[in-house]
């Protein structure tokens, strides 16, 4: 892996901005419905993104980011 | 007195004491060497470094106080769950640059790395100090984990030292062994905490929504019950909070990783592999967390009443789970109690030796020597955490830790954006920092320590955000404007110890 490839990789990083974006821009998941399994959504929207955050680090991680 | 419960705790209690001290042997190195004593010889891999810092990071207080906030304020008290999600992008980016560069220069401290990187002694002492500070009262804060479960089982007299003498007993040897492990004793004694904490978490997701009738219907007690509660709150954040929740989630994000202990337990991993793939496995404890911070709501919907809010968890586990299983339950809060009180004071005491007293009192201190210098101060600082809750008002210790979080964000310029740019002046920086750390302060103070979300008013607009975010702006903003003037008027800035070459990845990623 060269100093090119390397950075290029890096540049898969910017990828973490979904995250940052979906739990900082708050109305958009402030509701109480629709709800799951007895969770409003303001709950299992953030549980869904602890997932999902932690999936993106393994696909960066594999990437070589 | 509840002797089932006791019986449960003692012996997973003693348990964990026997691993603390077995821990010494463990992973065999010189523990009078200062690397080995307090980061264990940097050799920790993936799976042991997971349970370190997920037992650092997610201390006793945050799953009696998490819950508790919950319990009294509602949806808020959820910034918990965005804040631990966007730690582990942020410790994925930054901390194996971090990582790369201590290892180059074997620096273990945050101080260390901005006295090499700026060519500032003042800059390290500020850094060093505002560390100190902030771990403090957050150790004296774990022992309020402690302190409620054995109040919880009856175990605590009333007056006097006997109230607190099972506190003091379960510190003094939790300084014992971390003065003759080191850090191996809470990366050992961490695995344990972990799985106890994962059963209990599970085994009352199970059990308390069979009791109380579902999720759906504890959501809406637990609503009901806010509305109505003393000072009204609501499930749902109303729109004025919205700011609030998101300065709250990110400014604590990028705080904790800036907090001594966090750096030590990812300066201890062996490699930046490592530190990666834990970003990515770490989260599963945000899920923890989020459930422990429905304990709040459960406590609400199960009728649980106290004025006292750290006791909102242990009632409610008492209220819903057999004796046996409250003695295991609570052994997990207080084992979870020790291991950041632990690594925390390995942290704080790495700070004074290197920064304190190595650079202005003993400058030819051979590494033994500070080893010698870091193990007594461990007992110190465990000492002070005593005193601070036995001699003072536990108001006191959690107003300190609120402007632990506010003053250890001001380190950020010099740390974290010190890693990627060295732009910033050092003495630039140093004002910085007097900056944030006096509006930071002022707002707390300004809110008399009620709450660390500050209005902030800019003409007819008024913002509630997280002070420690307003404190670091002001902070950047003091940064840049005298950077510039200082570097106009070339004015020295030092020598960069460092090079490029050492924030490079060390190891290629295995399938890159």
């Amino acid at each position: 892996m060269n100093d090119k490839e390397s950075s290029a990789k890096k540049g898969y990083r910017w990828l973490f901005l979904i995250p940052f974006v979906a739990m900082l821009w708050v109305p958009f998941y402030a509701s109480g419905t629709p709800v799951l399994g007895g969770f409003p959504f303001f709950y299992w929207y953030m549980l869904l993104w602890v997932v999902l955050t932690g999936i993106l680090s393994l696909i960066l991680y594999s990437l070589g980011a | 007195m509840n002797w089932t419960a006791f019986i449960v705790f003692l012996i997973l209690f003693l348990f964990v004491t026997g691993i603390g001290f077995w821990a010494a042997r463990w992973r065999h190195g010189d523990l009078s060497e200062l690397h080995e004593w307090s980061l264990a010889g940097r050799q920790f891999g993936t799976f042991i470094t997971w349970f370190l810092i997920g037992g650092d990071l997610y201390t006793a207080y945050t799953f009696i106080a998490v819950p508790a906030l919950v319990f009294g304020a509602g949806a808020v008290g959820f910034f918990a769950v965005p804040y631990t999600i966007l730690v582990f992008p942020i410790m994925f980016v930054v901390m194996p640059r971090f990582w790369a560069v201590a290892k180059a220069h074997n620096y273990m401290t945050p101080a260390d790395f901005v006295r090499g990187r700026f060519d500032s002694r003042g800059l390290a002492l500020a850094v060093a100090v505002t560390g100190i500070l902030a771990t403090m009262p957050y150790i004296a804060l774990q022992l309020v984990g402690i302190q409620v479960v054995l109040e919880a089982m009856g175990l605590v007299g009333k007056t006097g030292i006997l109230h607190d003498l099972p506190l003091i007993l379960a510190f003094a040897i939790l300084a014992a062994y971390t003065y003759t492990s080191g850090l191996r004793a809470p990366a050992t004694v961490a695995v344990v905490k972990d799985t106890l904490i994962y059963i209990t978490v599970i085994v009352a997701m199970i059990v308390i929504p069979m009791k109380l009738g579902g999720f759906g219907h504890i959501f809406q007690t637990a609503n009901l019950a806010l509305l109505h509660g003393p000072k009204p709150a609501s499930i749902l954040l109303s729109p004025k909070g919205y700011l609030a929740f998101a300065t709250l989630a990110v400014g604590s994000a990028f705080a904790l990783l800036l907090y001594p202990h966090a750096v030590t337990g990812v300066f201890a991993s062996k490699g930046q592999n490592a530190i990666k793939r834990n970003a990515a496995f770490l989260p599963l404890y945000s899920i923890v967390l989020a459930l422990i911070a429905i304990f709040g709501y459960m406590a609400l919907a199960a009728h649980v009443h106290t004025t006292v809010p750290s006791l909102v968890v242990p009632l409610l586990f008492m209220k819903m789970f057999p004796s046996w299983f409250v003695g295991f339950a609570f052994a997990a809060i207080a084992i979870g109690a020790l291991v950041p009180a632990a690594i925390m004071s390995i942290a704080a005491s790495n700070l004074f030796t290197r920064n304190i007293y190595r650079e202005y009192f003993a400058p030819n201190a051979t590494t033994r020597d500070e080893a010698r210098v870091a193990k007594l101060v461990s007992l110190v600082v465990k000492l002070g955490a005593i005193l601070f809750i036995v001699a003072l008002p536990l108001q006191f210790a959690i107003n300190l830790q609120l402007l632990g979080g506010i003053w250890i964000l001001q380190t950020m310029p010099s740390v974290m954006i010190g890693l990627y740019t060295r732009w910033f002046h050092r003495t630039a920086l140093l004002l910085g920092w007097v900056a944030g750390m006096a509006v930071g302060t002022l707002m707390a103070i300004a809110e008399a320590f009620k709450s660390s979300v500050y209005p902030l008013q800019i003409g007819h607009l008024v913002l509630p955000g997280y002070a420690a975010v307003w404190a670091v702006l002001a902070n950047l903003i003091v940064t840049v404007v005298f950077t510039a003037v200082f570097r106009a008027s070339h004015v020295n800035a030092g020598t960069d110890h460092t090079v490029q070459h050492d924030y490079d990845d060390y190891e290629k990623s295995e399938v890159g």
